[in-house]
C-alpha cells in the first residue's frame, strides 16, 4: 500500500476510484458451468478451456473512464486483479494488498473490498458477477459511505448493481465521479446457489442492499428514465396505503427497500431482508420465519400481505420471501395482497408478467390473472401475474 | 446555409457568443426612457399618482431591474435571437407527439395586426364584437364536424387543461345521476401523461395499463382494470408508438358496458383528420391540441387551446361563457344561463388569438384539404420510418412489419449496447448539423433510449432526406468514433452539459436572485488548497 497516494489525493481533491476484477469471473458461463463459485470449479472451468472474461471488460470501462485519469485517483490489487487492466489502460494505480497470482479467491474479492472500504473510495468499481457481488457486500456490509458499480462479466447477474454493460460502466462511473452531489440508490445483492442451480434448482436469494449511482439509463436494473424521486413515489404508495388501512388487521410486509422505505413513511423500523408484522400502528413481529409467522395469521384476525417485485425476473413470491408460505398466502387470501412496485420497476419487466413460485402449484393458480399494483397516492397499474 | 448535396449535410455553427444575462449588462444609471416629470397642473389635480396606492403596498426602495440604454436591449435580444433554433430556422420533425407544423404567416399577420382581433375586450359589449364571436362560432361548427361531437369549449388554454376539464365534466355527469360510487379513470402508458393527471387533478383515482407486444393494451387486461367504480377511460389513439389500437372499438364498448364514459385525447389526430371521428368511434368525449393539429403555433410562440368536445348530453356540463347565435336576433352573442356548468377554467373565452389562426388554416385547407393534411401526414411517416429502420443502430419496438400512423416512437437501444452511444448523446450531437434536438418520450421510459419523430404535412421529401442523413451520419460516427458524439455538441456556444448535474437542486438557478445567492454561496466554501499552492 502507498500511502502517500491516498493523502495526495485528498489534497488534490482528485476523487477516489477502487477497481476490483475478478479474474476468474464468467469463466463457468462459456463451458456451461452455471457460475465460477468455488476452487474446483474454476480448476474445471479451466480444464474446459475456459478463458478470463472480466479482465477484457474491465479494460472496456476503463478506457472510456481514461479520459478523467487526470482527475482521478485510482486504487486498485495487484497483478491481474485490476493493475493489469488499470495500466494497459493508461492509469498509474495504486497498487495495494498483494496476491498470488493465478490461484485468487473470493477471499481476495472480500480483502480488496475492505482495504478500499478503509481508504474511502467514493466509488467501487468491481468486474465480476453476483458472486463477486455478494463477497463484496460480505466485505464492507451495508457501509452508507460506499458506492458500488458492477461491470457486468459474470455467468449470473440477478443482482441490480450491474450496469448493462462495460461502456455503459465507464459512462456512469466518469458521470458519478464528475458530479458532486452523490445521487445514489439502493440495489439488490441477489444470488443464485450454484450447487442447486447446477442441479436444476433456482433458489435465488436475497442478500442484501448495496448503493449504487443513480445512473438509471445505464444500469440493468431498470431501464428507464424517471422524473419523480424514488423518495415522492415511496411516500404517494405510503399514502395510499394509510388513506385505506384498516384497524385490527395484521400487515405482513415482505422484503426490499420498496415496503422498508414505505414503513419508515409511518415512522417504523423495518428489517430489510426480513418478513415484519404490523399491527395497529406498530411493529409486532420482526424478521419472522414461517412458523412465527403461521401462528401470528392464524386466520382469527384479519390479514394482509404486502409485498413488492424482487429482482430482475420480477418475482412477488418465492424469491427472498419464503417465510410466506403458500398456506398463509391462501389463508390470507388473494383480494387481501397489495403489491407496490414503481411504474419504472414493472416498465423495467419490458411486458413480462409479474411471476409467483410459492412451492404450490394450487397457491400460485390462485395468484395468477390481473392484479392491481399500488404505483403511487391514488395511482395503479394493473398487471399479469403469470405461472 | 449551403448543404453538400452529396452528403445533404450542412456546415454548421451556431452563433460564437455565449450572450449575458440581462441582469449582468446592467449599468448603474443608465435609462432607455426618459419619463417626463409630472406636469404642475396634473401634480395639482392629482398629486404624484404614489398617494393612490396604499401605504403597505408600497416599495421601499426601487425595484433592481437592469438599467440599460434602448440600443443595448435591443442589440441584447437580437443575439438571442442567433442563438436560438426554433420552428422558422430549422427542420422542427424532432418533437414528436407536438405536431410542429408551419404556421402560415399570414394567420400571424391577423391575428397580431387586424384591429377586430387585437383592440378588443372581453368585456365590452358582445354587440361591439361580432366578428371574432362569429369566427369562434364557426370554427366550433368546424370541430364538431370534425370530430363528430355536438358542443365544443375553447377556454382550456392546453391539452392537460382540456383533459383536467373534461375530468371535471365526467365527475358532473356522474352526480347528476346521483352515482357516487365512480372514483376511478383508467389510462394506459403510451397515451399522454395528461391522461392520467387530468382526471387526477380533478379528484380521481387513476389506473395505468401496461402495453402488450403490439404496444397497445390488451382487451383481456381492459377488462381485468374496469368495474363499478370506473368513471371514465382517457384514451391516446394512436398512442405515443404511433400504433393505432384497431380494437379500439371493443374498448369503448366495454367501458360503456360498465357504465364508464370514453375520452379521446387527440393531440395525434395529425393523420385522422378528414378519415376517422372521435365520435363515429363511440367516444364522448375528445380534445383537439389547436397549437398542433391546427397549425396554431406551439409553446411560447402562440397561447396554446385544448378544444374540449362532448356529445349532446354532456354539453350541459361544458364552462361558460358559451358563444351563441341568435337566430332571430341574427347575432351572435355570449351565453352564461347554464346552471349545470362546471364553471370557468380559464378567464373569458379562452386564446382567443389562437382561435382565429385555427379558423384561418381551416379556410384555407377546405374539406379536401385538411383530408390531405392527413394523408401527407402519414404517408411522410411512413417513408422516414422506412428510411430510418435502414440506419445501423436504431430500433423499433412494437408490432414488427406494422405501419404506424402519423408518428414514431424510435430507439437507439442497439446503437447505445454496440457503442455506448445513447439517446441524450445522439440528440446533443444533431445541433451540430443545426437541427433541434429531437423529444425522447415521456417518463418513465418503457421503451429503452427513445426518440419520437412526427414529420407532419408540412415537410417535403427533400427535408426528411436531410433530416435522415443527420441521423445515418451520427450513427456512423457512433460506431467509428463514439467518443465524438459522446462529447458533442462541438459547433454550438454551450457545450456538454453533465446530465445528472441538472438535476442537482442545489446548482440549479431559475431566477437571478437564486443565482446570486448560490454563487456566494459557492464562493464562501473556501477551496480546498492544491498541491502547487502548498508547495
Amino acid at each position: 500500500m502507498n500511502p502517500d497516494a491516498s493523502q495526495s489525493s485528498e489534497i488534490s481533491g482528485k476523487k477516489k476510484l477502487g477497481l476490483i476484477v475478478n479474474p476468474v469471473a464468467g469463466m463457468g458461463g462459456r463451458v456451461g458451468l452455471k457460475g465460477t463459485d468455488g476452487g474446483d470449479v474454476v480448476k474445471e472451468a479451466k480444464l474446459l478451456g475456459a478463458t478470463p472474461e472480466a479482465p477484457q471488460r474491465a479494460k472496456d470501462a476503463l478506457r472510456v473512464i481514461s479520459r478523467i485519469r487526470e482527475k482521478i485517483q485510482l486504487f486498485t490489487y495487484p497483478q491481474e486483479m485490476g493493475e493489469e487492466e488499470a495500466t494497459q489502460c493508461g492509469f498509474r494505480p495504486s497498487v495495494i494488498g498483494s496476491i498470488k497470482s493465478g490461484e485468487t479467491s473470493s477471499e481476495d474479492t472480500r480483502r480488496a473490498a475492505a482495504e478500499m472500504k478503509n481508504l474511502g473510495v467514493d466509488l467501487l468499481l468491481f468486474a465480476g458477477g453476483d458472486g463477486t457481488a455478494r463477497d463484496i457486500y460480505n466485505a464492507i456490509g451495508r457501509d452508507r459511505g460506499l458506492t458500488l458499480l458492477g461491470i457486468p462479466a459474470g455467468v449470473k447477474m440477478y443482482s441490480g448493481v450491474f450496469a448493462l454493460n462495460a461502456k455503459s460502466a465507464g459512462d456512469a462511473a466518469v458521470s458519478f465521479l464528475e458530479t458532486s452531489t452523490r445521487n445514489v440508490v439502493e440495489a439488490e445483492i441477489m444470488d443464485i446457489d450454484e450447487a442447486s442451480f447446477r442441479k436444476g434448482i433456482v433458489v435465488a436469494r436475497l442478500y442484501g442492499y448495496l448503493r449504487i449511482p443513480e445512473g438509471r439509463r445505464y444500469m440493468q436494473s431498470v431501464k428507464s428514465g424517471g422524473i419523480q424521486t424514488q423518495k415522492q413515489v415511496v411516500q404517494g404508495m405510503a399514502a395510499d396505503l394509510a388513506k385505506n388501512a384498516q384497524e385490527d388487521c395484521l400487515y405482513i410486509y415482505g422484503p426490499g427497500t420498496t415496503t422498508r422505505d414505505i414503513v419508515a413513511e409511518f415512522g417504523l423500523e423495518k428489517t430489510l431482508l426480513g418478513v415484519d408484522v404490523v399491527l395497529g400502528g406498530r411493529i409486532i413481529a420482526k424478521d419472522v420465519n414461517e412458523r412465527e409467522l403461521t401462528i401470528l395469521a392464524d386466520g382469527k384476525r384479519k390479514a394482509k400481505i404486502v409485498v413488492t417485485v424482487i429482482g430482475q425476473q420480477g418475482y412477488i413470491f418465492g424469491r427472498g420471501n419464503q417465510q410466506v408460505s403458500p398456506e398463509i398466502i391462501k389463508r390470507v387470501g388473494r383480494e387481501n395482497i397489495i403489491v407496490v412496485a414503481s411504474k419504472e420497476k414493472l416498465a423495467s419487466l419490458e411486458g413480462r408478467p409479474l411471476l409467483v413460485d410459492t412451492g404450490k402449484e394450487e397457491v400460485d393458480k390462485m395468484l395468477a390473472g390481473y392484479v392491481r399494483v399500488i404505483t403511487g397516492f391514488e395511482d395503479y397499474v394493473v398487471y399479469k401475474v403469470g405461472l | 446555409m449551403p448543404r453538400d448535396p452529396s452528403t445533404l449535410l450542412r456546415k454548421f455553427h451556431e452563433a460564437k457568443w455565449d450572450e449575458q444575462i440581462i441582469l449582468e449588462m446592467s449599468v448603474p444609471g443608465e435609462r432607455g426612457i426618459l419619463v417626463r416629470e409630472v406636469e404642475p397642473g396634473v401634480r395639482k389635480e392629482v398629486g404624484t399618482g404614489v398617494a393612490a396606492i396604499p401605504p403597505g403596498l408600497r416599495r421601499k426602495e426601487p425595484p433592481k431591474l437592469p438599467e440599460i440604454n434602448q440600443m443595448r436591449v435591443l442589440r441584447h435580444f437580437m443575439r438571442l435571437s442567433q442563438e436560438t433554433m426554433g420552428t422558422d430556422l430549422t427542420i422542427d420533425i424532432s418533437q414528436g407527439t407536438c405536431t410542429m407544423k408551419y404556421s402560415p404567416k399570414v394567420q400571424e399577420h391577423i391575428a397580431a395586426r387586424h384591429p377586430g382581433i387585437r383592440e378588443i375586450h372581453p368585456l365590452q359589449p358582445s354587440e361591439t364584437m361580432q366578428g371574432v364571436l362569429e369566427i369562434i362560432y364557426k370554427l366550433e361548427e368546424f370541430l364538431k364536424e370534425i370530430s363528430g361531437m355536438d358542443k365544443f369549449s375553447f377556454q382550456p388554454g392546453g391539452g392537460a387543461q382540456a383533459a383536467y376539464t373534461a375530468g371535471c365534466v365526467v365527475r358532473a355527469y356522474h352526480a347528476s345521476k346521483g352515482d357516487k360510487k365512480r372514483t376511478e379513470t383508467i389510462t394506459t402508458m403510451f397515451s399522454h401523461p395528461c391522461d392520467a393527471a387530468g382526471p387526477a387533478t380533478a379528484g380521481f383515482k387513476v389506473v395505468t395499463l401496461m402495453p402488450n407486444e403490439d404496444g397497445y393494451v390488451d382487451l383481456e387486461a381492459f377488462k381485468a382494470a374496469l368495474s363499478e367504480r370506473t368513471a371514465a377511460i382517457f384514451v391516446t389513439n394512436p398512442e405515443d408508438t404511433g400504433i393505432y389500437n384497431p380494437r379500439i372499438d371493443q374498448f369503448v364498448k366495454a367501458a360503456h358496458e360498465a357504465g364508464a364514459l370514453c375520452y379521446y385525447d387527440q393531440a395525434n389526430a395529425n393523420g385522422m383528420l378528414g378519415i376517422a371521428r372521435a365520435r363515429d368511434a363511440g367516444f364522448d368525449l375528445c380534445h383537439f391540441n389547436l397549437h398542433k393539429t391546427f397549425s396554431v403555433p406551439h409553446g411560447s410562440m402562440g397561447g396554446a387551446v385544448g378544444a374540449l368536445g362532448v356529445a349532446r348530453e354532456l354539453a350541459k356540463f361544458l364552462p361558460i361563457p358559451r358563444v351563441e347565435y341568435d337566430k332571430q336576433g341574427k347575432k351572435y352573442y355570449l351565453d352564461y344561463d347554464a346552471p349545470d356548468s362546471i364553471g370557468k377554467v380559464r378567464s373569458f373565452m379562452g386564446n382567443t388569438q389562437s382561435l382565429v389562426k385555427s379558423y384561418s388554416w381551416i379556410m384555407q385547407h377546405g374539406a379536401q384539404g385538411l383530408h390531405e393534411t392527413a394523408v401527407c401526414s402519414v404517408l411522410n411517416n411512413q417513408y422516414m420510418l422506412k428510411k430510418l429502420s435502414e440506419i445501423p443502430g436504431v430500433v423499433v419496438r412494437y408490432a414488427p412489419g406494422r405501419r404506424r400512423l402519423e408518428q414514431v416512437r424510435y430507439s437507439w437501444e442497439k446503437l447505445q449496447k454496440d457503442t455506448g452511444v445513447g439517446t441524450e448523446d445522439v440528440l446533443r450531437r444533431m445541433a451540430d448539423f443545426g437541427l433541434q434536438h429531437y423529444w425522447t418520450s415521456h417518463h418513465p421510459w418503457v421503451v429503452p433510449e427513445p426518440f419520437t419523430l412526427e414529420p407532419c404535412e408540412s415537410y417535403s421529401k427533400d427535408d426528411i432526406d436531410e433530416y435522415v442523413a443527420v441521423f445515418r451520419q451520427i450513427s456512423k460516427e457512433a460506431y467509428e468514433n463514439p467518443e465524438l458524439v459522446k462529447n458533442a455538441p462541438h459547433n454550438q456556444v454551450v457545450h456538454k452539459v453533465i446530465n445528472p448535474s441538472i438535476n442537482e437542486p442545489e446548482r440549479i438557478a431559475v431566477t437571478w436572485r437564486q443565482y446570486l445567492k448560490k454563487k456566494v454561496r459557492q464562493q464562501g466554501i473556501i477551496p480546498k488548497p492544491t498541491v502547487e499552492s502548498r508547495r
